[in-house]
C-alpha cells in the first residue's frame, strides 16, 4: 500500500502541497517532532480525561439507574438526546459557555464518550441470571450486596466492550473540539496543529499529524483490548479464543 | 415431626396463569422427599414457595419448629448450575457464608470441606467453564450444602445430564444424604429416578398443580446400582408410573 503510494506519487510527479509521499510524511514527522510531540500530548491528555470522566458518570449513573426504574425513566432521555445530537453542533455553543479552553474541549469529547459506556453498563446490570439474583434473596442479600457481588461483575464484559467503543470516541470528541475552538497559542493540540499546517500548505506536516491521530486512536484501542483480556480472561467466552 | 406444612396453597402469577390450586404437603424432617409430575405443572412454584421466593396467593406454609420469623436454613438447587463464571469453585462455594457475614478464614474451610463431600477436592482453584457438567452440578449442590441447612431443595438438578453422569450423582447425593441426614425435598419428572431415590413420593396433577396422591417407597437404604436392576426397584416403578397415569388422567394437560 505504502509502496504504491510513493510510486503514484513519483511516476506521477503529484506536488507534495496535494499528496507528499509516505517517506516525506515520515521525514516530516522526525522533523517536525518537536511541535507535534507537545500537541500530541495535549490532544491526549484531553482525550484520557475525557475517558476517565466517561467512565466515572457513566458508571455511576448506570448503577443509579439500575436501582431505580424512576430515574432511569427520568434521566435516560437526557442521555440519549445528548447522545444523538452532533457534536460539531454543540461544541460552539459549549465553547461560548465555558470560559475555559481546556475545559470546554474536555466537555466535548466526554459528550460523546460516555453513552456507550452508560448503555452498555446499563445492559450489563440488568443481564443476571435470574436464578442468581433468587440465590442472592435466598441468603438475605440486600441491594448493595447484590450490586458488588453480582451485578458489577455480571455487567463487567458489557462495561468494557462499551470502553473500547468510547475511547475512539473520546478522541475524535477531542480533535472535533479543537477543530471547532480553533485555539492556537502553547496549548494547542493535534487538531489544531491539522488546521494551521492547512493555512501555511504544509501539507506534508498536516499528514503527519493525521498520522499520530490514527495512531493513538490505535493505541488506545489496543490498550483497551489488553485491559480487557486481562480481566476476562479467567472465565469470559469472549476472551477464550486461541489459547490452548 | 413436620418440618413444613403446605396447606391448601394456590399461586396465580400476574399473567393470570394459575400454577397451583389447593396444594397441600407435609415435610417430615430428615426425609428424603420426592416431587414428581409432568414437566411445567408447577413442582417448581412449589419448591419456590417453600423456599421462599414467591408468595403464595391463598394458603400457607407452616414451618412448625422454626423461628417465627423467616425459615430455618435452607439449601436450593437450580435446573442449571447456576455458577457465577466469574468466581472459582471456591468462590461459589463460599457465597452463601459471605452473605451471611461468617469471616474468610473459617467460609473458606467451610468450603473447601463441602467441595470435599462432593468429590471435588482439588478443584478449588478452577473456573466453572473448566468443569463438566456434571462438576458444576456438584458445584452447585455444594454451594447448597455449605451452611449446613436442614432442608434441601432441589428443582430437577439433573435433568440437563447425561444418564450415567445422572446415575453417578444420584448415588452420591444420596450417600451424602445418609451422612448428614438433612431434609430433600427433590423435584422430577422422572419416575425412575424418584423411586431410587426417595423414601416418599407426591405426585403431582398437571396444571393448576395439586398433590393427588402420596405413596411410600419403602425399599432400605443404602441403595447402590444393585438397587437399581432389582425386582424390587422395578415393581415399584410400575406402581409409581401407574399413579403418575392416574394423575395425567384427572386433568387436562
Amino acid at each position: 500500500m505504502l509502496a504504491l503510494w510513493e510510486a503514484v506519487v513519483r511516476v506521477a510527479a503529484i506536488p507534495p502541497y496535494i499528496l507528499p509521499g509516505p517517506i516525506l510524511v515520515a521525514k516530516t514527522l522526525v522533523t517536525d517532532w518537536p511541535t507535534l510531540a507537545p500537541a500530541l500530548l495535549v490532544t491526549l491528555d484531553v482525550t484520557l480525561q475525557a475517558l476517565l470522566a466517561a467512565v466515572v458518570v457513566g458508571v455511576a449513573l448506570a448503577v443509579l439507574f439500575s436501582l431505580s426504574r424512576w430515574i432511569e425513566l427520568s434521566l435516560f432521555p437526557y442521555a440519549i438526546i445528548l447522545q444523538v445530537t452532533p457534536i460539531v453542533a454543540i461544541a460552539p455553543l459549549i465553547i461560548a459557555w465555558v470560559d475555559d479552553v481546556r475545559v470546554s474541549l474536555l466537555i466535548c469529547a466526554w459528550l460523546v464518550a460516555f453513552f456507550p459506556i452508560l448503555s452498555n453498563t446499563v445492559l450489563g446490570l440488568r443481564s443476571v441470571d435470574r436464578n442468581l439474583l433468587d440465590l442472592f434473596q435466598l441468603y438475605g442479600a440486600g441491594r448493595w450486596r447484590t450490586l458488588v457481588d453480582l451485578r458489577l461483575p455480571a455487567a463487567l464484559p458489557y462495561f468494557l466492550g462499551g470502553l473500547r467503543i468510547s475511547g475512539g470516541l473520546a478522541l475524535i470528541g477531542a480533535v472535533v473540539a479543537e477543530f471547532v475552538a480553533g485555539s492556537g497559542g502553547r496549548e494547542s493540540g493535534l487538531a489544531w496543529r491539522i488546521l494551521e499546517s492547512g493555512y501555511q500548505l504544509k501539507i506534508p506536516r498536516m499528514f503527519a499529524a493525521l498520522v499520530l491521530i490514527s495512531a493513538a486512536g490505535i493505541a488506545i484501542y489496543l490498550v483497551l483490548s489488553w485491559l480487557s483480556h486481562l480481566l476476562l480472561r479467567r472465565w469470559h467466552e469472549s476472551a477464550l479464543g486461541g489459547e490452548g | 415431626m413436620n418440618l413444613v406444612r403446605v396447606r391448601d396453597v394456590s399461586k396465580i402469577f400476574a399473567n393470570g396463569v394459575q400454577a397451583l390450586e389447593g396444594a397441600s404437603l407435609d415435610i417430615e424432617a430428615g426425609e428424603f422427599l420426592s416431587v414428581l409430575g409432568p414437566s411445567g405443572c408447577g413442582k417448581s412454584t412449589l419448591l419456590r414457595l417453600v423456599a421462599g421466593l414467591e408468595t403464595p396467593s391463598a394458603g400457607a406454609i407452616e414451618w412448625p419448629s422454626g423461628r417465627s420469623s423467616g425459615r430455618p436454613d435452607l439449601g436450593f438447587v437450580f435446573q442449571e448450575p447456576t455458577l457465577m463464571p466469574w468466581a472459582t469453585a471456591l468462590g461459589n462455594v463460599v457465597l452463601p457464608l459471605k452473605l451471611r457475614g461468617v469471616t474468610r478464614s473459617e467460609r473458606e474451610a467451610r468450603a473447601v470441606e463441602a467441595l470435599g463431600h462432593v468429590g471435588l477436592a482439588g478443584f478449588e482453584k478452577s473456573y466453572p467453564r473448566e468443569l463438566s457438567g456434571g462438576m458444576k452440578m456438584r458445584v452447585s449442590i455444594a454451594r447448597a450444602l455449605v451452611t449446613a441447612p436442614k432442608l434441601l431443595l432441589m428443582d430437577e438438578p439433573f435433568a440437563a445430564l447425561d444418564e450415567i453422569t445422572r446415575r453417578r450423582l444420584n448415588t452420591d447425593l444420596l450417600e451424602l444424604w445418609q451422612r448428614t441426614r438433612f431434609t430433600a425435598v427433590f423435584v422430577t419428572h422422572s419416575v425412575f429416578e424418584s423411586v431410587f431415590l426417595s423414601q416418599r413420593i407426591a405426585v403431582m396433577s398437571a396444571r393448576p398443580a395439586r398433590v393427588l396422591s402420596e405413596l411410600a417407597v419403602p425399599a432400605a437404604y443404602p441403595r447402590t446400582e444393585a438397587f437399581g436392576t432389582s425386582a424390587e426397584y422395578a415393581a415399584l416403578c410400575r406402581t409409581t408410573s401407574a399413579r403418575l397415569a392416574e394423575a395425567m388422567e384427572k386433568t387436562s394437560c
